[in-house]
């Protein structure tokens, strides 16, 4: 018989109509994974890419070494960030489907990720997010209204007008810009931890991305740059089992974990159940005390499920069965660490659905107060002329003259809504012609 | 003041400011116990250790992607890339990041990130070491983007860029890294000494970022040049046996609009060149801004000579070249225009 290659096609286990499969996922009892020496060398550690760090158990108990055993009041306040993270997610798709701001992205089903990282790490470190990080705003107390304001591209925006809904950053806390270019953030996250190491701080970075960025270069020179110099600094790739319509198995999950990708460059890797908040704050604890003690950069993987669309410019339906979500096995993260609360006596459905209730007050009057500020079909609205500044840390003159010229032909537009709006393109083109 | 040549006023200007600015680091492939393969970073590393003068692992995405980073943290990172020919897989790093940092955070974030790069052919490097990429990076709004054409600039334009705070992409033109190379590639080499911007200051001085230079005056032809084309352009005019008025272009964004147009004004022709191929490249951009600003002051129609819309060819190099005889062709054509 001739001997010929094939080309192997990725499939996910299931399509719309077919039965959700997620038999694919390896799952590690709940405790059984051991806790080595944050210092222990990568090759005592590959465990840790295969299996599956878990604290919470399907009692809601929290089991095993990983335990970061917090105090219930701090497991009170991650409930409190992951609801609202939750419910802010829920008004802003809303307010998108409505025509007020121009898109959105959830992060529902993967609050515990951002929530118990952001927790975890101390004030000063430098936070790289993806665009599905919005609980690490919110852990470190940047206001609804500002995350609003920069979705609306309001007067109070934080961009002013240049980046689109989600991308936020935050200097006083220090997070990141986010990019719309997956993965960049990621070597710059190392070149930030770096610069931290040169200058003897005790600060460290922490970076995401999503499986699927993974395959970008920026993936691996990040990896090779933090192995290299041994950087202070945590590379999260938070595995939501889908890029918009392919799943992870195209990223290169079919066969191995990414968790795995650490050991070939000498990072650990970790693979936690990303829904599980207590597993996530201590792994998290582990590699921040590694980076801490000049042992370098660790990779994590956190396996989560991406509950709802990419984007609100998606439709799951059209690529991966409906009753997916259900069948996810790691459930969802804010009932996991409700009913863990519960169990330890420090919570009750009452004062859940209380505190949902408040929070959604809560965003509504944020929403009300971003909206006062402007939104995207009402006024006030920025000056389009401040789209020239910040290009340069001083205007060169080719944009002072184009400012100029966008000011002479905003000068010569009637105010909208006067009905001599018709009449007035023939006057711009003549303002065009004359500039 | 000493007689330097290119490379050694570089490594003047990068020793300065290691020196001035605990800030300041430098890196790149082989920048570091070897000291550069054009010797730019020759004993720094030796001088400031190995914290501060970085090897780094063979990804350009990678060392401006770090760059970036360290620029975020406080440093001002002066970056290497072996060969502008090897700019690109840095390139998103470089245009979607580095260039816009500032704009998309509102000033909020910024990385003042240096990006050294030696371009340019006549060393018989191929298509994969000759390559003069600076259109490229001049169509991206956020970067400086310069080019010198002699050590005295070298030195004082790499200062100025390590002290701004915007990112600057610095082309070295690397024909003249040892002298200045008129075009000819048959006569001996001329060292650095035996020309005047090759006397330079062994100190701390700055060369403007945003000006032109006249390096030659005259009154009846504007020859717009940078890095090794201003001195190629020279040997032309004695070739053509033209008064013309020589701009040495240096920063070419942003650009100095005013010392080329009050040149092209006052002489009425205009000459482009560049080594860069020419289909869209950055004397398209050069003919275009003295064509709008100079219309009625033209003589006759701008010309550009440029290297040839195909790769760097190894084996003729310099029938690919835009050398003396053609700019000579190109000053003689403008004159004959009444």
């Amino acid at each position: 018989m001739a001997q010929r290659s094939r080309l192997h096609v990725p499939r996910p286990p299931a399509r719309p109509g077919e039965k959700p499969d997620f038999s694919y996922v390896n799952l590690t009892p709940a405790g059984a994974v051991g806790r080595p020496d944050a210092k222990a060398p990568v090759r005592d550690l590959e465990n840790l890419g295969r299996e599956m760090v878990r604290v919470l158990d399907d009692d809601g108990r929290a089991v095993g070494p990983w335990n970061p055993h917090l105090e219930g009041e701090e497991l009170q306040v991650a409930l409190r960030h992951m609801l609202l993270t939750r419910l802010f997610d829920d008004r802003m798709q809303r307010m998108q489907r409505q025509g007020r701001i121009s898109f959105y992205m959830k992060s529902t089903g993967e609050e515990a990720v951002s929530v118990a990282q952001g927790m975890a790490l101390q004030p000063g470190d430098m936070l790289f997010p993806s665009y599905r990080n919005q609980g690490l705003f919110i852990v470190r107390g940047l206001s609804l209204v500002e995350l609003m304001c920069q979705c609306l591209s309001n007067t109070r925006d934080m961009c002013r007008g240049r980046q689109m809904p989600i991308m936020y950053h935050w200097g006083a806390g220090n997070i990141f810009s986010i990019s719309g270019n997956l993965a960049t953030q990621f070597p710059q996250a190392v070149g930030w931890a770096m610069a931290a190491a040169i200058k003897g701080e005790d600060r460290i970075a922490a970076a995401w991305i999503g499986e699927g960025a993974s395959a970008e270069a920026d993936f691996h020179h990040g990896m090779t740059f933090a192995a290299v110099y041994q950087a202070p600094v945590i590379l999260n790739i938070v595995n939501n089992q889908w890029a918009i319509s392919t799943f992870q198995g195209f990223a290169g999950g079919e066969r191995r974990t990414f968790a795995q990708y650490g050991p070939g460059y000498d990072i650990p890797g970790i693979r936690v159940d990303g829904n599980d908040f207590l597993a996530v704050y201590g792994v998290t604890r582990w590699a921040a005390e590694r980076a801490r003690q000049s042992g370098g950069p660790t990779l994590i993987e956190h396996v989560t499920y991406r509950a709802g669309a990419h984007s609100t410019s998606d439709d799951p339906s059209r690529y991966r069965p409906k009753e997916e979500g259900a069948a996810w096995p790691l459930g969802d993260p804010i009932a996991r660490l409700k009913k863990h609360l519960i169990g330890l006596g420090e919570w009750s459905e009452e004062r859940h659905a209380a505190l949902e209730k408040q929070l959604e007050a809560h965003v509504l009057a944020c929403w009300k107060e971003a909206a006062s500020f402007g939104t995207l079909t009402e006024g006030p609205t920025l000056d389009p002329a401040t789209m020239f500044d910040d290009v340069f840390h001083e205007m060169p003159p080719n944009l002072v003259r184009q400012r100029e010229e966008l000011k002479r032909l905003a000068a010569a537009q009637p105010p909208k809504g006067s009905g001599e709006e018709k009449s007035l393109e023939a006057r711009s083109g003549a303002v065009a012609k004359e500039g | 003041m000493a007689n330097m040549n290119m490379v050694q006023a570089l490594n003047s200007a990068m020793d300065i400011m290691l020196e001035r600015d605990p800030r300041v680091v430098v890196l790149g492939e082989d920048v570091g116990y070897f000291g550069g393969v054009f010797r730019c970073t020759d004993g720094l590393q030796r001088k400031y250790g190995e914290q501060r003068v970085l090897d780094t692992p063979i990804a350009e995405g990678g060392i401006v992607a770090a760059a970036i980073g360290m620029g975020v943290n406080g440093l001002k990172p002066v970056a290497e890339i072996q060969f502008a020919d090897y700019i690109y897989p840095a390139f998103d790093q470089i245009v979607s990041e580095l260039a816009r940092l500032r704009y998309r955070t509102a000033g909020e974030f910024s990385a003042p990130v240096t990006i050294r790069t030696p371009c340019g052919g006549g060393i018989r490097g191929g298509q994969t070491h000759s390559q003069s990429p600076e259109g490229v990076f001049t169509h991206v709004c956020g970067i400086r983007v310069v080019m010198p054409s002699n050590p005295y600039d070298a030195k004082g334009l790499l200062i100025s860029s390590i002290e701004d705070e915007d990112p600057v992409v610095f082309f070295e033109p690397k024909r003249l890294y040892n002298g200045p190379f008129d075009g000819d590639p048959h006569k001996p080499a001329v060292p650095w000494s035996t020309h005047p911007r090759g006397a330079v200051p062994e100190g701390y001085y700055k060369v403007s970022l945003s000006k032109a230079e006249v390096v030659r005056p005259g009154k009846d032809v504007t020859i717009l040049a940078y890095g090794t084309m201003v001195h190629v352009a020279e040997a032309a005019i004695r070739l053509a046996q033209v008064d013309a008025e020589i701009i040495d272009v240096r920063a070419l964004a942003p650009l100095d609009t005013d010392t080329l147009c009050t040149s092209v004004c006052k002489t009425g022709r205009c000459v482009v060149v560049h080594e860069a191929t020419r289909y869209s490249g950055f004397g398209a951009e050069l003919a275009a801004t003295v064509q709008e600003e100079c219309f009625w002051h033209l003589e006759a129609p701008i010309v550009r000579v440029t290297g040839w819309d195909t790769p760097y060819p190894h084996a003729f190099e310099w029938e690919y070249f835009p050398g003396p005889a053609r700019i000579a062709a190109a000053l003689t054509r403008v004159m004959e225009d009444k």
